[in-house]
Formats: C-alpha cells, structure tokens, sequence
C-alpha cells in the first residue's frame, strides 16, 4: 500500500451549547490508506461519528475544529469553500445511518444521483441517465431503469440504503465514509450491504471509512480498526491485531462483555459504570473510573498513544501488563 | 411442564386504506402481525424468540399478557384458559405474567418515584400492607442491585442500564412466575448489556422464574436461551433447544439468519451474502411458505402449500417441506 490517501492527526471537535463546551473529539489520529477499510468502533457518545463528520467538514456551525485532516496532502480545514466543494461528493463521499432523513423526499431518485454527476461531472444528460442506471445496477437494485424515477417512499429500507450509495457512488469518489450505514438494517440486509460495500471498494478499487457500535461489523468487514472511547482514541491497528491482542483495557473489557466466549448462560463480564461525561475536560485517561486495570497514574496522566506492534498502537497504562497476561 | 400453552393464535391489524383506494373499491387490506402461532413455554426455561423487525415477535409477546387480543386461537397459563378470564381470574393471570419493554425511558412515569412506582404494582395487587410497602421496594431495589436511596429519586436521575433495573424491578414486585422480555437490552450499549443480561439469569435461578426473551440480537440469544423460536413474517417456521438449534439449524430461513450475523472473530470475511432479497410485505405475505421468494431449496410445491411445524426429533420443530 502506499502513502496514505487521508491523514487526520489531532483532530479535536468542541460544540458550544447553552449549557457550556462539550468535548466530543479530543485528539485523535489515524491514517487511511488506498484501497483500504477503517472502521471506527464505540459506544454511543464515543464520538466516532463527529470524528467521521468533521473529514470533509460537515459539522454544525457551533462546532469548533482543531487539528488537520489532510487528504492527498492538502489540509481540507484550510481549504477554499470552492475547492472544498470539488472534494466533497466528487473525491470523498458520504453515506449515512438514516437515508430516510438523508435523501431527499420530493426528488426521484434518478434526480438526485443527477444532481451529483451535474455537480462533478461534464456528462450530457443522455451519458448522465446512462450512469444513473448503470450506478442502481451497480448497488444491486433491479428494473434500475424504473426505479431511477421513483420517490424515497417507494423504496424499502434496504433499497434506500442501496440508493444513497448509488449516490455516494456517482462521481467515482476515491474515499467513502459510511456513518452507521447498517445500524437501522435487519440483520440479513445488514450482511447484504456490507457485502455490497466490500464487493465496491473491491471493484473501484475505494477506501472505505466505516463507523458503527457493532464490534461483529468491524471484525467481518474492516482490515483495520479505530476504538473510541469519550471522544478520545484507546487503540488502532490491524483487525486481528485489536481483536486477538488487545493493549487497551477498555478494548480488552469491550470485547470481553460481548456473549459469545463462554458457555452457555455463564455470567458475562460488564464493565461497571458509566462513560464520563464531556462537558469539562477529562484529566488522566477517561476510561480509568471505570478500569479494573486501573493504577495511580491513570488519574492524574494521560496516557500517549504508543506503537505496540507493526501498524498497532495503544494509549493505555496497562498496555505492558495486558500483553503479559496474554503471553 | 409447560407453564404458558399458546395454540394457533393469529393477530391481524387493519390497514389503512388511502381515499383513492376507497373510492375504487378496493378491499380492506390487513397487516398479518401473528399467523397461527402455537408455542410451549416450559416452566424455569429461558425462551428465546427471535425474527427480523416485522415478524410479529412484539405482537406475540403482547398477544401472550393480552396487551393485545388474538383474533383467534388459545392461550392456557398453568392449564387455565387465559382469553376467557374476567375479573379476578384475569387480575391474577395479570399478577403471575410481567412484562419489560425495550425502552426505559418510555415505559417509566417520570413524574413519579421510583419507590412510588415499585409501591404502585404492590398496591394494585394488594400483596403488601401499605405500611410495609417500603420495606418491600428496598428488597427490590436490591434484587436488582440498586441502592436503597434509589426510591427517592426520578426516572430521569438514572442512566439507560439503571432505568432497566428498574423496569424489571417493577416486573418482580408482584412476584409474577412468567416474566415476558421485549428487546430488554436493545437500547443499551454493549458493555451495559452485560450487566442486564446477567440479572435476568441470576433473577432465573433465584427465584425460579420463567423467561420469554424477545430479542433481533441472535448472540444474546444464543448465550442465554434453553430453547429458541425463530419467526418469520408472522410465523414460527423452527424451534427447538438453542445450542442444537444454533450447531445445525434446519430452516433455510433459520441458516440464513446465522450465516448472516457477523461475528465477533476477524477473519471469516466472505463475499456472498448469506440470503438474497428482502422481507416481503406483510400485507400481502407469499403464498405458501412466506420464505420461498428467498429460499434458495424453494420449488413449485414451497408456493403451493404452508409447512406445518412439525416435529423432527423430540422437541425440535421445523416448517419446511425441503428440511431434512
């Protein structure tokens, strides 16, 4: 693989709200490279879709934005809103969890893959129905020819989905970011989209971004992984790396708590409490109130996130005793 | 023994017909939520139903407190007829089945206590004396580990895992012997999950009550069930004991369902998906088997007829005329 198509390094994403500052992101880094799936995975208020969101830039207006997300080299939080806007849609594209809300109720479908071929492309309208059709039958959606003109409504969920990829699809993006896109699904049409997107990135030769809550997802469809933990990243690295030796107490409790491991009806093991909230700043490592790996320093020192391995990395205290334990 | 007998009951829901579609003539369409369900749960056992949004495994569970009534069929609790009870009978059957909902946000009153809401279900049932309702509601709330000075405090006051806790707290205030579960755990993340499934196996063998786990999450299930129903578009279409079940399900549907749940070991990344298509339209369900627009065994006789669940060894029952 080569140089990385999209770098973030520190992002970090603070909301102003009438009730103070909430830290949704507090410094997190990965890289993505060509042809290859990311997923983000964390419970809710992890901040791994604010993470995702503020790639190309499509946050709220109350959203302050710190550090750089670079794509191809050039940092889009510095970027023109012109030259932004050939990225977005046109190089990077995004899917998301609810494409009920994200199409466009009153335009066929047809008109809004249009849309982006008009906005990113040069095609007259003859090529432009051509690759209309062409995209529906690419995500799988039969009669592609019919349904090109047909509303949202007339769509089942996982039609719909299909479609908003279609979408996504249409200018040939060389990155797509996917938020949750299976979450809403049935699980025999979760599997059929997330086989779609891995049969896409294959074919188009895409990377791929895949933020979900769903560690089976990640573990099934991503060759490497990001884990979250209020706002902040615990671990990232390849899939079997993260899942077979993990070096982030929280990743190691997470995976832990899912049923599956032991026999049947023994007692699963949960992480006590709560995730912290994120309206004041978290001193130390987040996920300590909560560690039964904890030690002194946890509290008071932010753990560095620190090579563990070829392409693994982990911010954790206790990344040393848990490779031991695991030796 | 079984505790709970369901024979045959079907629930359907009328639609609704757009003017147009009046004007015309059109015949009232309905929604086919339960078709001709019977089910066996067994006392002490953990039932597990399963099935996509839309296979009637909510309509089912309410079908069975009579939250809704069946348009038809029977349901027997302990050997009594529960659709025929009135007044005390039915006061009782009320008492001895529970329920606990998806969501802990909704099915709490927020303006009341916790401890009020726990002394509520005491008082309607007449169980405790109103001077000893208090000791009882800290003998709940530890039950469900929660501390004593949870009474005190509002629904609001609690995180999604705690507000649970309560909801089944609520359910074991009237000591009922059936506790009927709809998606308990769907609205929580994974590692408060844990804890929720925990109670309710520590509550089982504690008080040896009897559980009907309605759930889309198959891992769950698979981990906490004795026995596992699996519907589809208003059917049972396989039950039987979960790890037989799980080792080699016998339903296409049933294999698909499985193959399509992504698991939690990286490395099994395959390109096929496990089952084509998508659920057809309850309104209007298939002739036939309802699966065989999808089922990769179907033939000309899948569409002609409905499969009886019939048994195939023992307790397992299958619904399928392709089934070995």
């Amino acid at each position: 693989m080569s140089a990385p198509l999209l770098q973030v390094d520190g992002l970090a994403v603070t909301f102003a709200t009438p009730r103070g500052n909430v830290h949704a992101v507090d410094g997190v880094s990965f890289d993505v490279a060509e042809g290859e799936v990311l997923g983000i995975v964390g419970e809710s208020g992890s901040g791994k879709s604010v993470s995702l969101r503020a790639i190309p830039r499509l946050l709220h207006a109350n959203a302050t934005v710190r550090g750089r997300v670079l794509w191809r080299g050039q940092d889009l939080h510095a970027m023109d809103d012109e030259a932004l806007r050939q990225v977005r849609g046109g190089q990077i594209a995004t899917v998301f969890q609810e494409p009920m809300s994200a199409l466009n109720p009153v335009l066929p479908i047809g008109l809004q893959i249009d849309e982006v071929l008009v906005a990113h492309t040069t095609m007259d309208r003859a090529a432009r129905r051509r690759r209309g059709i062409e995209l529906l039958g690419l995500v799988g959606i039969a009669s592609a020819a019919t349904r090109l003109d047909q509303y949202p409504h007339e769509f089942s969920g996982g039609m719909r989905q299909r479609a908003m990829i279609a979408i996504a699809l249409a200018a040939s993006p060389a990155l797509l970011l996917a938020d949750e896109p299976t979450t809403a699904l049935d699980v025999t049409i979760q599997d059929q989209i997330l086989k779609l997107l891995l049969r896409l990135v294959a074919e188009l030769r895409m990377s791929l971004v895949l933020v979900t809550h769903d560690l089976g997802v990640i573990a099934e469809t991503c060759d490497r992984v990001a884990v979250m933990y209020a706002g902040r990243l615990c671990e990232t690295g390849g899939v079997v790396d993260v899942f077979e030796r993990p070096r982030h107490a929280y990743t190691h409790a997470l995976l832990r708590s899912m049923p599956g491991e032991g026999a049947a009806r023994s007692m699963l093991v949960p992480i006590p409490g709560q995730p912290p909230r994120i309206d004041a700043p978290v001193v130390g490592c987040a996920f300590a109130p909560r560690c039964a790996m904890v030690e002194a320093r946890c509290a008071t020192e932010r753990p560095a996130l620190l090579a563990q391995g070829t392409g693994h990395a982990s911010a954790c205290h206790a990344a040393a005793r848990l490779a031991e334990a695991a030796a | 023994m079984s505790l709970l007998e369901v024979g045959d009951i079907s629930k359907r829901f009328p639609a609704r017909r757009a003017l147009a579609d009046m004007l015309r003539g059109k015949p009232k369409q309905a929604v086919h939520a339960v078709e001709q369900v019977s089910l066996e749960v067994f006392a002490g056992e953990t039932l597990g139903i399963v099935g996509e949004s839309g296979c009637g495994k909510s309509t089912l569970a309410r079908c069975l407190v009579r939250l809704h009534e069946p348009d038809g069929g029977t349901i027997r609790f302990d050997g009594q007829d529960v659709l025929g009870m009135t007044g005390a009978a039915r006061r009782a059957f009320n008492r001895h089945v529970q329920m606990v909902f998806q969501d802990p946000y909704g099915s709490l009153n927020p303006r009341m206590t916790v401890g009020d809401t726990l002394a509520e279900a005491l008082h309607v049932h007449a169980i405790v004396p109103k001077s000893g309702s208090a000791a009882r509601v800290r003998e709940l709330l530890d039950l469900v580990h929660l501390p004593a000075d949870a009474a005190e405090r509002y629904p609001h006051e609690f995180s999604g895992g705690q507000r649970q806790r309560i909801g089944i707290a609520r359910a074991l205030a009237v000591e009922p012997r059936l506790i009927i579960a709809d998606e308990p755990v769907s609205a929580l993340d994974v590692s408060v999950q844990a804890a929720i499934v925990n109670l309710f196996m520590e509550l089982q063998d504690r008080l040896g009550l009897t559980l009907v786990f309605i759930t889309h999450d198959l891992r769950l299930v698979k981990h906490m069930t004795h026995r596992v129903a699996v519907m589809y578009l208003g059917r049972i279409v396989e039950v039987g004991p979960t790890a037989d079940l799980f080792a080699a399900p016998r339903h296409p549907y049933t294999q698909a369902l499985i193959r399509a749940v992504p698991l939690v070991k990286p490395g099994r990344r395959t390109g096929e998906a496990a089952v084509m298509g998508e659920l057809p339209s309850p309104l209007a369900p298939p002739p036939g088997c309802a699966f065989h627009p999808r089922c990769p065994k179907a033939d000309a006789g899948c569409s002609a007829e409905v499969p009886a669940l019939s048994e195939r060894g023992g307790v397992w029952k299958v619904a399928c005329l392709k089934a070995s």
